[in-house]
């Protein structure tokens, strides 16, 4: 490739890194540790804290407590511009009175790198704008804006890259595309990226580790194939792809499995996917991993049954059907069937009992809102 | 031309309609006629008087016209050090109005966003000195400096100028008074350049390496540009001509008089018309070449 980088960044640590905002809390100790060369994404929803979070390693905004360390080497009190940290803004805040090339070389030349220009010209190349390069930002597209944004960052070859939804602005088909040279050149650069989205599958698709956040600290983090299979708090699995969850006392146990019982059902699931074994549980399952039947299926005990239940809705989405069920003394059960022909042809209104395996289901540590205080 | 650096907008290319209409003409005729009237009449007459000679009658006040361009030598060689003075004066109280200026705007503009109200009430007092006549404040400042007064008591009985020694009269008062009364006119257009600007910019600019004052040099300041122009020229252009702050009745002397002083003095008492009339349009043609080159020099042809 035109750009010779260094084989990977730096490591980023957080250590009890905490923001009081005046009237509230936006980062409640916060402890992270991102290794060198890894795409990481923080994922939540508005005011979750993930942009302070990378505002605060940007230097852009001070911890109230806590440390920032990048590399080993305790970086909280040097100024944004000590740092060897750069970040893709969401408003890509490219300069308006500079060519897009000197936009490029703007961070080389304050370092005194030897030709800014030559190496301002690889890095557009890089994101294949080298044929703007004389141009002005307003002359370009939202799309070409965030990639020179992106050259103006990668062309420092920082320890650490930060991406701050850096795709928003973008329509969705735009967005896919992006993710996909995004990743791509993070590959080729090695460099660590720390990814700030709201975007789930965004997230999921980009990124080696991810950690959701909620309400000022991390609710879980891991792979994201680790996170979809087995969520471990009511937020992740809601906020993660959807889930059916249900909420009961456990009434059997054994050396394999706990059950609840929820409407007169009994639903199961496998201990070593149970985050909590005692008192009053929630357990979710995941609607693809679902099917339903026109007549009691009777199944032995690897798999839960539930029903009979009224269908209340059906979507079309392409792919697949969602079907919403509604069982009495249960709640409503979501459904997604692959559109691939042979599924039951079924209207609105019948009546279906749902089923899935056992180890599909997993228990949560906490209960979903509204179920705390019972 | 020097003008455009007064529309402080950043205009993208954009291509009206290129049929000039009907509707367009009667709308710009109103406007067209103002100027003819007010603007080039006066300005041809202000020519033809520059180039007259006394009446053979010799009556005071009486002219004829006779092509004198000696005119333009006399005056430029009987004024050369007020016309000297007018220039720097010009150009000292438009730095020192910049100076102040600059973080006053940038103030209010980006500092006081999050305050809408406080923000309206700073302009208000930024524009509040309009609300008296011109003339009356500079009066009042005559006051002010005046030897008996409280400033001037506290410095002589300081000893920090001997009571032989006067502020009023002085190169430093007029000045003073020169960049009072024009502030507001450099304030402004900076201020509606600054309240559009995006902040983001600083925090891309410090992630990228550069040093606060890196930043402001680097960022901050060009794309302030257009409001400095604007702003330097609304203050340069008027104060070269100003004939008021340097006259004798005001904060000046005999030793402060200014291009606007003589002209006031020869068209008003001694009646000389034709000397008046080349003065001023050899300090209209001076100015509009000054601006020119500054405009052209400062480069902001492509922040337009």
């Amino acid at each position: 490739m035109a750009i010779d980088f260094k084989p990977s960044g730096a490591d980023l640590e957080l250590i009890d890194v905490r923001k009081d905002f005046p009237g509230f809390t936006a980062l409640e100790d916060m402890d992270l540790h991102i290794p060198a060369g890894e795409f990481f994404a923080l994922l939540g929803p508005s005011g979750c804290g993930k942009t302070t979070t990378l505002r605060i390693v940007a230097g852009l905004e001070e911890p109230t407590a806590g440390k920032v360390l990048i590399g080993g080497k305790d970086i909280t009190n040097t100024k944004p511009h000590e740092r060897p940290v750069n970040t893709v803004f969401q408003s890509y805040a490219l300069f308006p009175h500079m060519t897009i090339l000197e936009n490029v070389a703007f961070g080389l030349r304050q370092r005194k790198i030897e030709d800014p220009l030559k190496k301002a010209m690889d890095a557009l190349n890089l994101v294949e704008l080298g044929y703007a390069a004389e141009r002005r930002p307003q002359q370009l597209s939202g799309g070409q804006q965030q990639r020179v944004a992106l050259a103006r960052a990668l062309v420092n070859r920082p320890a650490l890259l930060l991406l701050d939804e850096p795709l928003g602005a973008l329509d969705l088909k735009l967005r896919r595309q992006m993710q996909i040279e995004l990743k791509a050149i993070q590959m080729e650069v090695g460099l660590t990226f720390l990814h700030v989205t709201h975007d789930q599958e965004e997230a999921m698709d980009m990124a080696d580790t991810v950690a959701v956040m909620n309400k000022g600290h991390i609710e879980q983090m891991g792979a994201p194939e680790a996170l979809y299979e087995r969520p471990k708090t009511a937020f992740v699995s809601k906020f993660l792809g959807q889930s059916n969850l249900f909420v009961g006392s456990i009434v059997d146990s054994n050396k394999e499995s706990l059950s609840i019982e929820v409407g007169g059902h009994k639903i199961t699931v496998p201990k070593d996917r149970a985050e909590k074994q005692t008192g009053k549980i929630a357990i979710g399952v995941r609607p693809e991993k679902t099917t339903f039947h026109r007549s009691n299926p009777k199944l032995s005990s690897d798999h839960v049954v539930v029903g009979p239940g009224e269908i209340i809705d059906i979507r079309f989405t392409g792919v697949s059907n969602q079907y919403l069920i509604a069982i009495p003394n249960v709640g409503d059960v979501t459904v997604f069937a692959q559109n691939v022909g042979i599924s039951p042809v079924i209207e609105l209104g019948e009546q279906v009992w749902v089923s899935w395996k056992v180890e599909h289901s997993f228990g949560l540590s906490d209960l979903p809102a509204g179920n705390e205080d019972e | 031309m020097a003008f455009a650096a007064f529309g402080s907008a950043p205009t993208t290319e954009h291509k009206g309609p290129t049929k000039t209409s009907k509707i367009v003409l009667a709308l710009l005729m109103p406007g067209l006629v103002y100027l003819g009237l007010f603007f080039f009449t006066p300005l041809i007459s202000l020519v033809i008087t520059s180039l007259e000679v006394p009446d053979a009658s010799g009556a005071i006040g009486a002219y004829q016209y006779g092509f004198a361009w000696e005119n333009y030598v006399t005056v430029v060689t009987t004024y050369m050090p007020q016309i000297l003075r007018s220039f720097m004066y010009a150009g000292i109280a438009t730095i020192i109005a910049l100076l102040v200026s600059y973080p006053l705007a940038y103030f209010i503009g980006v500092k006081l966003r999050s305050r809408p109200l406080v923000q309206r009430l700073m302009l208000v007092l930024v524009i509040a000195p309009f609300f008296i006549s011109f003339l009356l404040r500079t009066i009042a400042w005559k006051q002010i400096f005046s030897d008996g007064g409280a400033i001037m008591q506290t410095v002589y009985s300081l000893g920090l100028m001997p009571t032989s020694q006067h502020f009023l009269g002085t190169d430093a008062a007029v000045i003073f008074g020169l960049t009072y009364n024009f502030i507001p006119f450099m304030t402004l257009p900076l201020f509606t350049t600054l309240e559009r600007f995006d902040v983001r910019l600083l925090e891309a600019g410090s992630d990228l390496y550069a040093s606060p004052a890196k930043v402001f040099r680097k960022i901050t300041l060009p794309i302030s540009m257009p409001g400095i122009i604007s702003g330097t020229l609304l203050v340069f252009i008027p104060i070269a001509g100003d004939y008021v702050n340097a006259g004798q009745n005001f904060l000046g002397s005999s030793k402060t008089s200014m291009i606007g002083t003589i002209v006031d003095t020869e068209f008003l008492q001694t009646q000389n018309y034709p000397i008046a009339s080349s003065l001023s349009v050899l300090l209209m043609a001076v100015i509009v070449a000054l601006v020119s080159l500054y405009v052209r020099s400062s480069g902001t042809e492509d922040l337009l």
